[in-house]
């Protein structure tokens, strides 16, 4: 398959493209509700109209209400969310929760499946434990408890944690803290009982939350998948939801990278415009490079995965997924940096919109792992 | 079976039938490369079975016409022979500027008597081509280039010098920018093409900090270049005083060639090859490598989505100058990481262990890369230009 987009996904890029730059920009939704302390850090209007569109059940079956796309075309939406910093529960609900849905019984998913097509809910993934993101280490315990399970631990960084309608959450159910398996989803409803939501607000203004479960009682119905087979659902999580924010991730880089080049073309000093300053040029020549390749990487990784979801996985796709985290990361940390930088000291107001882009990068590198997180992860796979 | 994968099947038993277990290997270094030419001998019976069963099927330039000494391939099948080749490590049967270089530009620019004879020469490695641009007082900035050629009517004598020029004690013929008007700068060039045992031509190797001497400083004095060659071959390409064009098409190849954009080991990972070699590895030194690792992936695949885009004329004009400063870059950091990773066993200069001191000698030749065909500063300025569309650049 070619590594650019094809007639379709050009005309989904153009869709999604006006839609963000319309609906979904920094001075519309962003600044919004940031300037109006929303404790959710979105639009829910924002979020039904992106269900009209279909967006959000872009990766569900069609015989779900789906479109029944893959990561190509999820990571097209994403990259525009990226572009234009548009605050939306679309990573977590629609390419997270959704992940691991599709692995769920009937039951959950027509319990479920219709809010994200709808746009009318919202769910989060529990999966890290600490501050940084380390899913080989599972501690939060589900004991059996009469039909069900009853479920006990903190998880961290749950990005809209307290928004959400219901959490998939990553817990033990038996073996050891470290121990590959013995790890079991589970569909938590908002309203269950000894589930408490410590909110805080992220420096890119989204809201996550430190959450407690303190002896949950669970159905057994809510497992997703099997019982002790979470692991492997959770790695096609892990995957969807990397790339996913590694195609946001692009986004940023290149709403960063745009802003910043346009800058140097109408800033003028010492006579001139800036950009005619080499020392200017070649950053911004070198940061170009840096964001094709990145794009390069992020549409192989998606291909390969969307590949592997046929075939029943791959080593090439996991691995390619972890490059095109890391790679993002390092590429979009370089583009807000010199995007700052190079816009002196407008760039450190908070009127201008660079810091913004700033902020959020910041977010998204930590999110489900950062660049020294997945080059370690390249390195193991390629066995050293 | 769609046409393709028939097309795979019948390449993969081809080249098993003929590519000898000698060739499927890596390239080690310049004696494992067979450049041709008139004074070219083989390294080995393996080397030459090898070349000559590619040259009877077309597949030293395989994507080049039938007529002119190629296969015919279309672009899917190239890549299908390139990844055949790439799968069993297969060698390139023959390497050169004819191929790389030469070949391109006649494709594009030259008379149907030059493709004729030019292209079959190179296909069939009986003439090995030097590329005679660049001078003492212009590299970076190639148009402020002096060699002058003074009309004679029927050809003309060239006088000047070239520096830098690759093998250019070894090669047969050169592609030579000449200056044939001296009152205009950019329409005053012509790309000629003459033999440089014709009379008048001179060069002196120049050794290079990896202790070889590949290129050379090439004088020319009072040498004559026909205008013709013969029916409908002239001995230039393009228009009289357009050379410039020429050269500028000429120079995209190059960058392309340079930056490794067909992949290749050039683009792979090396943190685990280094792990093997080295039995352990410092932390620090480990993360270095994994982060390398990580921008040469990312990097192949911006090699194979630049390819795909270029098929299609989706690809930025100006894309193979960020292709040859990312891939250039690329390979001189791949090269300080195993120079880090060998230890002192590196350093040796001359051992057996080494093979003559291959990684320090190979170390050496990459910080040419940033430099020959455009150095990393001149690439930024062209993406700046061009591409960013920034003042001033
Ligand atoms: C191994 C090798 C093989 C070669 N083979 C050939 C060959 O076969 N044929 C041939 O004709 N030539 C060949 N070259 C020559 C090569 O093309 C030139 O070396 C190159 O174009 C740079 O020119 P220069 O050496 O004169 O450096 P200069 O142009 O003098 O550059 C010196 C420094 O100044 C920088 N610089 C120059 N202009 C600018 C600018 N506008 N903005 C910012 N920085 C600038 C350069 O980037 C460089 O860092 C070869 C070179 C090498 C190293």
């Amino acid at each position: 398959m070619p590594l650019y987009h094809d007639d379709d996904q050009a005309m989904l890029a153009d869709t999604a493209s006006q839609f963000m730059a319309e609906e979904g920009s920094i001075k519309k939704q962003l600044r919004h509700w940031r300037d109006r302390d929303c404790k959710d850090g979105f639009g829910h209007g924002l979020w039904e109209q992106m269900g009209e569109l279909g967006f959000t059940g872009i990766l569900l079956d069609e015989d779900d209400g789906g479109l029944g796309m893959g990561h190509v075309e999820a990571g097209i939406v994403l990259e525009e969310i990226g572009r234009n910093l548009t605050p939306s529960p679309f990573l977590t609900t629609s390419v997270l929760a959704a992940t691991a849905l599709k692995h769920g019984s009937d039951d959950l998913k027509q319990r479920y499946l219709p809010g994200v097509v709808s746009g009318k809910a919202v769910y989060a993934v529990a999966i890290d434990e600490g501050t940084k993101h380390n899913p080989a280490r599972i501690k939060t315990k589900a004991e059996k408890s009469g039909n069900g399970f009853k479920l006990s631990g903190q998880k961290d960084f749950v990005v809209h944690g307290a928004s959400s309608d219901m959490l998939v959450v990553a817990a033990r159910t038996s073996g050891s803290d470290d121990d590959a398996d013995g790890i079991t989803l589970f569909a938590v409803p908002r309203d269950a009982a000894g589930m408490s939501h410590d909110a805080v607000r992220l420096v890119d203004s989204s809201v996550a939350t430190h959450t407690k479960f303190d002896g949950v009682e669970l159905d057994g119905d809510a497992v997703i998948g099997e019982v002790d087979g979470g692991r492997e659902i959770l790695n096609r999580v892990l995957n969807a939801g990397r790339i996913g924010a590694a195609a946001e991730g692009v986004g940023v880089a290149r709403g960063a990278m745009d802003m910043t080049v346009d800058y140097l073309k109408q800033r003028k000093q010492f006579g001139k415009p800036i950009g005619e300053f080499q020392a200017l040029q070649h950053r911004a020549a070198h940061l170009y490079s840096e964001v094709e390749i990145a794009r390069a990487v992020v549409i192989k990784a998606q291909q390969l995965l969307d590949a592997a979801n046929e075939n029943g996985g791959s080593e090439k796709a996991e691995l390619m997924v972890s490059v095109a985290k890391a790679k993002v990361a390092k590429t979009a940390g370089l583009a807000v940096r010199e995007g700052v930088q190079m816009h002196g000291g407008i760039g450190m107001t908070d009127e201008y919109d660079i810091g913004l882009y700033m902020k959020r990068d910041r977010a998204l590198q930590e999110f489900l792992g950062d660049a020294y997180y997945h080059a370690n992860r390249v390195a193991e796979l390629s066995g050293y | 079976m769609s046409d393709l994968e028939a097309f795979r099947e019948e390449t993969r038993q081809w080249l098993e039938a003929n590519c000898p277990p000698e060739m499927r290997q890596p390239v080690r270094d310049e004696e494992d490369v067979y450049w041709g030419g008139r004074n070219a001998s083989f390294k080995s019976d393996a080397q030459k079975a090898w070349f000559d069963a590619c040259v009877a099927k077309g597949y030293t330039v395989p994507a080049w016409p039938k007529e002119y000494g190629g296969a015919g391939l279309s672009a899917p099948e190239a890549k299908i022979l390139r990844q055949e080749m790439s799968r069993i490590s297969a060698r390139p049967p023959l390497s050169s500027f004819g191929i790389w270089m030469l070949g391109p530009a006649l494709l594009h620019f030259g008379t149907e008597g030059q493709k004729q004879r030019f292209l079959n020469e190179i296909a069939r490695g009986e003439i090995r081509w030097c590329q005679g641009y660049s001078e003492p007082g212009s590299g970076s900035d190639l148009v402020s280039m002096q060699t002058f050629g003074e009309d004679r009517g029927d050809h003309w004598v060239v006088n000047g010098q070239k520096i830098w020029t690759s093998y250019a004690d070894e090669a047969d013929w050169i592609f030579c920018l000449v200056r044939t008007d001296k009152e205009n700068k950019y329409q005053g060039i012509t790309f000629m093409l003459f033999d440089m045992a014709g009379g008048g031509v001179t060069t002196k190797p120049i050794l290079l900090i990896s202790g070889n001497s590949p290129f050379c400083e090439t004088f020319f004095d009072d040498v004559a270049v026909p205008k013709s060659y013969g029916d409908d071959c002239p001995g230039y390409v393009g228009e009289i005083n357009r050379g410039w064009d020429v050269a500028k098409y000429l120079l995209g190849h190059e960058r392309e060639m340079i930056s490794g954009a067909g992949g290749g080991d050039r683009t792979a990972a090396i943190g685990a090859a280094m792990l093997r070699h080295s039995g352990e590895l410092d932390p620090l030194l480990r993360a270095e490598l994994a982060m390398f690792d990580v921008d040469a992936l990312a990097y192949s695949a911006m090699g194979e989505k630049f390819l795909d885009e270029v098929k299609v004329g989706k690809a930025h004009p100006a894309q193979p100058n960020m292709m040859k400063y990312a891939g250039t870059e690329l390979n001189k950091r791949r090269h300080e990481l195993m120079m880090s990773a060998g230890g002192s066993r590196a350093l040796e200069w001359e051992s057996e262990e080494t093979g003559g001191g291959k990684p320090s000698r190979n170390w050496l030749r990459t910080k040419a890369n940033s430099i020959e065909g455009g150095t990393s500063e001149v690439m930024l300025n062209v993406i700046s230009k061009r591409i960013l569309d920034l003042p001033g650049a």
